[in-house]
């Protein structure tokens, strides 16, 4: 008798799927302090940053090709992001680190549900609660400080919620990825931060990889950190047609897609270490 | 067919080792040395050794985490490294010191999840979640975030949901670690019942010999990978070299008594305590007690598990039932 997930419905998957994206978003929300906290800390460092671009357009007006608007705008959509993408590491990347340390990497091996699209699924659950405290909170007390570019069509809006959705795939799978090392690497602390640090600079969070000179910027284009913010703020700054946001979501989807497969390949790797060295 | 059936089996790990700035050593431990043995469905197994015996090692490649060096295993029929997701779906594994549940939820979100792990149909989730609230009195904690709960209320919301779907083979590591009595006593009832009532095959690996005592009618024992001893709990108190007490209170104090096939170990005041061989029978020495002495009470203890364990450990031979 075979009983793999294979024999299971594709409705019962997707049931299963959303079930545990619902427990990602309920467990992010149990933390209310720490949600206040932290669209705080949010809203601080959007203002900062916020008053540190308004002087540097007021030298460098079109610095970029943005007009200063549109250089606030995007500072509010970077700070929107964080959380979500999970630019400063969260979800599943400590929590890897500490389930293979702890062993408690053996209880996921004992259920019959596929590691990496679990931890997904449940990364979505958690950004869409990052999305919608410590992403729009922010945003909102932004606009009320500075004069924002909103785009006025309503598609622009839909365009930018896939960008995030794929933004935030893009995202989960990198972390995904540094958090496999844990499997082969006892600490994995330091490549965190060097981690943390190369997501920072080549996403566009410390300055719009628009102003960055010729040869760093073909680095950052070459890179799948600009899916995490700078191709999301394209996409709501430009309020492209179809034709001009379709080719930034088509990269970012190539990104999730490939990612997403390597992190198959390495969790099968990872899986087939423990099942063979004894972890 | 056995349940669980195992041949031969070993696992050994390389262990790298520094032995300079540059030099590398390589050692090979042998963690499992040849373990063979079947298990029977509906049959409650204590499964005791020493830390470093192989027990953990030996359980996971029972269910399928670890592949084996050599040997076989077959587990509800199927070969458990190649097959681990599918039998995931007809074992539960419970660690006493892990929590399989979400740490930031209310366990009966906990509940709702592994139900859709395991793709329990609704009907067979509700009525099982009803009968496990009821059997381990779940109800007031079913809201309550796992984080919030005792050790002994998460131990019993970790047993529930290992038993969500029905699993056939229950593999409990130290179930009772760090319990009260009170709940100790509880979880072996609950543990009792479902291996009555349902038939669940259980190996239950533990430090607590009481656990086995009221559980288990056969006992495995290991030792440095090696199985040392697998039969009843009564055959384990008659190992060689385990002895029973006889303790005697006499009307009033006096010379140690002299009884054939005992041994005064012992005297305090008109109490005395006399030893002899575990698998001698008592009824010629109580009744040479009762003619010879004025008794006014006595009792006989039977040897102390540990106290067994320890010269089967100490002795390394082999005692298999046959």
């Amino acid at each position: 008798m075979v009983t793999g997930l294979s024999s299971i419905g594709v409705s019962t998957r997707v049931r299963l799927y959303a079930a545990v994206a619902v427990r990602g978003f309920r467990r992010y929300s149990t933390y209310r302090a720490a949600t206040v906290g932290g669209v705080f800390t949010n809203t601080v460092f959007g203002v900062i940053i916020a008053y540190t671009f308004v002087a540097l357009w007021e030298q460098r007006p079109n610095l970029g090709g943005y007009t200063q608007q549109e250089a606030l705008t995007f500072v509010w959509v970077a700070q929107a992001l964080i959380m979500p993408v999970g630019l400063l590491g969260g979800g599943i990347l400590e929590e890897f680190a500490e389930r293979v340390r702890s062993g408690a990497v053996a209880t996921d091996l004992h259920r019959p549900t596929p590691l990496l699209w679990w931890r997904l699924a449940e990364d979505f659950g958690r950004a869409a609660y990052h999305f919608l405290t410590r992403g729009l909170a922010p945003v909102l007390i932004g606009a009320l400080l500075f004069d924002l570019a909103w785009p006025r069509s309503v598609s622009t809006y839909a365009w930018f919620l896939i960008a995030v959705a794929l933004a935030v795939g893009v995202g989960f799978a990198i972390r995904y990825l540094m958090g496999l090392l844990a499997f082969w690497v006892i600490d994995i602390r330091g490549y965190l931060a060097l981690l943390t640090i190369t997501q920072l600079f080549f996403s566009g969070m410390v300055l719009p990889l628009v102003i960055f000179p010729g040869w760093l910027r073909g680095l950052a284009e070459v890179l799948p950190f600009r899916c995490l913010v700078q191709v999301p703020a394209d996409v709501l700054l430009h309020e492209g047609t179809g034709t001009e946001v379709l080719p930034l979501l088509a990269l970012q989807l190539l990104w999730v897609a490939v990612l997403l497969f390597v992190g198959h390949l390495l969790t099968a790797a990872a899986v087939r270490k423990v099942v063979i060295q004894g972890g | 067919m056995a349940m669980i059936e195992v041949e031969d089996l070993r696992r050994t790990f390389v262990v790298r080792t520094k032995s300079g700035t540059l030099r590398r050593g390589r050692q090979e431990i042998l963690a499992v040395a040849g373990l063979s043995f079947a298990i029977e469905p509906g049959e409650m197994v204590g499964y005791i050794g020493p830390n470093g015996a192989g027990k953990s090692t030996s359980i996971k490649m029972l269910t399928g985490i670890l592949v084996p060096t050599s040997g076989s295993v077959q587990v509800a029929g199927m070969d458990p490294s190649r097959r681990r997701t599918d039998l995931a779906r007809r074992i539960g594994v419970v660690f006493g010191q892990r929590s399989g549940l979400w740490w930031d939820l209310p366990l009966r979100d906990s509940f709702d999840l592994l139900a859709r792990i395991y793709d329990v149909p609704r009907p067979r989730y509700t009525t099982n979640l009803a009968a496990y609230v009821d059997l381990l009195d779940l109800g007031p904690l079913l809201d309550q975030p796992v984080r919030q709960l005792s050790l002994g209320q998460r131990m019993r919301g970790d047993l529930a949901a290992t038993l969500l779907h029905d699993p056939q083979i229950l593999f409990l590591d130290e179930p009772t670690i760090g319990l009260d009595v009170v709940s100790k006593t509880r979880l072996r009832e609950f543990l009792r019942d479902l291996n009555a009532e349902r038939g669940t095959t259980v190996l239950l690996t533990t430090h607590d010999l009481g656990d086995i005592e009221q559980l288990c009618r056969r006992v495995m024992v290991i030792d440095a990978g090696r199985m040392v001893f697998d039969d009843t709990i009564a055959a384990l108190q008659r190992v060689g070299g385990a002895t029973r007490t006889v303790v005697v209170d006499l009307e009033r104090p006096g010379e140690p008594v002299v009884v054939p096939g005992a041994v005064v170990t012992r005297v305090e005041g008109a109490r005395q305590w006399l030893t002899f061989p575990a698998d001698a029978s008592a009824a010629p020495i109580v009744s040479a007690l009762a003619s010879g002495y004025d008794l006014v009470d006595l009792s006989i203890q039977e040897p102390a598990i540990e106290d067994v364990i320890r010269l089967l450990y100490a002795r390394g031979g082999a005692h298999k039932a046959d």
